[in-house]
């Protein structure tokens, strides 16, 4: 199913005050986007009203990886798709998760070198590892578009490189906040640079360098 | 803005001062008599029975049933109060319902029950159950509504609302819910000692009796085994034992001694007894009918719940008053900040002695050594409260940060710690008051004229109408007083202050998790 998302003069904000400012943009099925900014330029919010608009194809990476601590690896990434089962079957795969939803799970953590780790509690993992979690419940979730919030913060460069290809590999329409450049133009086809909430640049991952995007972080460290 | 002109700006000071005047204006109103002939020689009988507890009084079966009938309520009303407690937030009826539950003392629950139930184990755990699925409910929905729902936000489109619950909502939660739940059990083993005092079988039943005939050696050893049983119940009653204990309770609980069938007393109850005189015999569709139901109704107002209404209140008042002085001369007794390692002893020792004393038995102990007046109700309410506030203060002073320099004894207490903790003081003294006015509505069943007197007489004449109507009164008062506390604690700007005790189970919810908002992520706790 392929779906294009289109805003148009899209203003969003916080208890009243603005953060995102007349932002029109469309992305077209299969696209990899970067959405990169420093901090407070509003790359949160923009994926958030994202979201909102089209959660019916999307699944979030927020950047808090937003675990339930008390509950495994496993029912953390099985909530990924629990709107594909019963109510009955979801509350028995809680008790005693069937085999078939195991493996599932199993081979979803494998893609992103986590499976090791599948029943041990969320609360008890490292920060990327919660990360990486997050990430797999996202796949699991199999939605098309995928919107990741720093999806890979909390990896090295490489385990982090490894987990934006899977993410490519199993959505069709990728969207991320990032804030490393160089992964950024490494992963994605197209950048979008926010700053004060507005749109300053858009264009082709191959039109653009690092040099030329790093005076817009001056003061943050690349 | 401009009515707040006119009265008195609300500050820490203004708001003492309104509340002692309050309790001095209440003074010459309250029976502060000692009627006792000689209260000296019963006291010293007291003393040689504490000190010589005789063990072979302790009925074993009174033992058990005080914890079946606290486990099954506690069951019971938990289960409701969550169901309720999902609720809350959007049903007004729901938060009609909880404060209503709530605002009816468990006593008065199993005294109407009675007379459906008889002395049974429906009305013991009934009683406990009602009353603790509205406090459940509040406590509960504080608790989700205070959750970290990232977890939740996450979840794909269309997730049915029970899974949804089940994965994102409730285990986030689940930690703090169990710990409250647990705290509660000990709350409810003390009412259902309490209850024995009104004919239900547990401890409560036996101490009535071993004071009444001041047979104090027996009564001390019943004590001392429910203080073992309250202190060690984190040994005995975990989440993981609370299945089996609820399923055990179920099989051990005593036969009914029952009066009739409990349909037929149903019927009754509703079809009859509890419908206002008036309305019996008279035909609903005629005037008169309803002239005489509000002369019933205005004579109930103006004799019973008038009257009883200012004796409680004058109660409440004055024991608040002698809590709050109690407290704050007793905190520093309990502060390692003050005393050292002593202090610290000092304040376990008492936190588990008034964590596990009802006041309605110590009042019930302090009537029978000094005759019937005001005075003992004052005493046992401000011993109780004002230990607790004492225990609450005591612990918040070892957590100040002082600078290095600080000063030390008088100086530090009235320079340092009583200043910065005034506020929380307040909001203790303030959430206090509702717990102390509910108290004081039942000692009437003691034989002070609060309101709780009229409810008992009511019902030990068979009048249920009265009672009943009795009972809104009480309900209203509670109410209102709970939302006049409310408001104060608002416009003093310290209603985010800690209240309850049970907050004292932070050792254990430190350790809580909730949904994870980050790496390395500790969730302050909230209960």
């Amino acid at each position: 199913m392929a779906v294009a998302i289109t805003l148009d003069k899209v203003s969003a904000g916080y208890n009243g005050a603005p953060v995102l400012h007349d932002i029109t943009l469309s992305i077209d099925s299969g696209e990899r986007v970067a959405i990169i900014g420093r901090s407070g330029a509003g790359k949160s919010t923009l994926l958030n009203t994202i979201y909102r608009r089209y959660r019916e194809h999307a699944a979030l990476i927020p950047q808090a990886s937003a675990l339930v601590a008390n509950l495994s690896v496993f029912h953390n990434v099985f909530m990924g798709c629990l709107d594909r089962h019963s109510t009955f079957y979801n509350l028995r795969t809680l008790v005693w998760p069937p085999a078939a939803e195991i493996a599932a799970v199993t081979r979803v953590l494998e893609a992103v070198g986590l499976e090791e780790k599948l029943f041990v509690k969320a609360g008890e993992l490292s920060g990327g590892q919660q990360q990486r979690t997050s990430v797999a419940r996202a796949i699991l979730n199999g939605r098309p578009i995928v919107l990741g919030d720093e999806p890979v913060s909390a990896l090295d460069r490489v385990q982090g490189g490894d987990v934006l290809r899977v993410l490519s590999a199993r959505h069709e329409t990728k969207i991320l906040a990032m804030h490393d450049i160089r992964l950024a133009l490494e992963h994605c086809d197209r950048v979008v640079l926010l700053e004060g909430g507005r749109i300053i640049l858009d264009e082709p991952s191959s039109h653009v360098s690092y040099e030329r995007l790093l005076p817009h972080f001056e003061g943050e460290l690349q | 803005m401009r009515r707040a002109s006119f009265l008195p700006r609300l500050t820490y000071g203004s708001a003492t001062g309104m509340l002692v005047l309050a309790a001095i204006i209440a003074v010459p109103f309250a029976d502060l008599s000692i009627s006792a002939v000689h209260p000296g020689a019963e006291f010293r009988r007291l003393l040689a029975g504490i000190l010589s507890p005789n063990f072979s009084a302790i009925e074993l079966w009174s033992v058990v049933w005080t914890v079946a009938f606290a486990v099954l309520g506690i069951a019971a009303g938990g289960t409701a109060g969550l169901v309720l407690a999902l609720f809350f937030d959007r049903s007004p009826l729901v938060r009609f319902v909880a404060a209503s539950l709530r605002s009816v003392h468990e006593l008065f629950w199993a005294l109407f029950l009675m007379q459906i139930t008889g002395l049974s184990s429906t009305t013991g755990i009934l009683a406990i159950a009602l009353p603790y699925a509205g406090i459940f409910a509040k406590v509960f929905a504080e608790i989700f509504e205070e959750a970290d729902r990232s977890a939740e936000h996450v979840l794909p489109h269309r997730t049915a609302a029970l899974s949804r619950f089940a994965f994102a909502r409730f285990p986030v939660v689940a930690q703090q819910l169990k710990t409250y739940t647990l705290y509660r059990l000990e709350c409810a083993m003390r009412s259902t000692l309490v209850l024995g005092f009104v004919g239900l079988p547990t401890i409560g039943f036996h101490l009535e009796s071993y004071f009444k005939e001041a047979h104090y050696s027996e009564a001390t050893a019943l004590l001392l085994c429910f203080y073992v049983l309250i202190g060690t119940r984190r040994l005995w009653a975990r989440a993981s034992t609370l299945p089996l204990l609820v399923i055990a309770s179920l099989f051990v609980l005593p036969e009914t001694t029952g009066s009739g069938s409990t349909w037929n007393n149903v019927a009754r109850f509703f079809g009859h007894d509890i419908i206002p005189v008036p309305l019996r015999s008279g035909s609903l569709g005629h005037g008169d009918t309803w002239t005489a139901f509000g002369s019933w109704a205005w004579r109930i107002t103006v004799h019973q719940i008038g009257p009883g209404t200012i004796e409680t209140l004058i109660l409440a008042q004055i024991a608040l008053i002698a809590a709050g002085a109690f407290a704050l001369l007793l905190y520093p007794m309990v502060s390692r900040r003050f005393l050292g390692q002593i202090g610290h002893y000092l304040g376990r020792a008492m936190l588990v002695v008034v964590r596990s004393t009802p006041e309605y038995m110590l009042a019930y102990l302090l009537l029978q050594l000094m005759g019937p007046s005001m005075l003992p109700a004052i005493i046992a309410l401000s011993l109780h409260n004002g230990a607790i506030i004492a225990y609450l203060l005591g612990r918040q002073t070892d957590q100040l940060v002082l600078r290095i320099d600080a000063p030390k004894g008088p100086n530090l207490y009235f320079y340092q710690t009583t200043p910065t903790l005034y506020g929380q003081f307040l909001a203790y003294m303030l959430y206090r008051w509702e717990l102390i006015l509910r108290e004081s509505t039942i000692f009437g069943i003691l034989g002070i004229k609060t309101l709780g007197y009229y409810v008992d007489a009511a019902i030990s004449e068979l009048r249920i109408d009265t009672a009943a109507l009795l009972l809104v009164g009480v309900a209203v008062l509670s109410m209102s007083v709970d939302a006049f506390s409310r408001n104060l604690r608002r416009r003093l700007r310290i209603e985010a202050l800690p209240v309850r005790l049970s907050a004292d189970d932070g050792a254990d919810s430190a350790r809580v998790t909730g949904a994870l908002t980050g790496p390395a992520h500790v969730q302050q706790p909230v209960v």
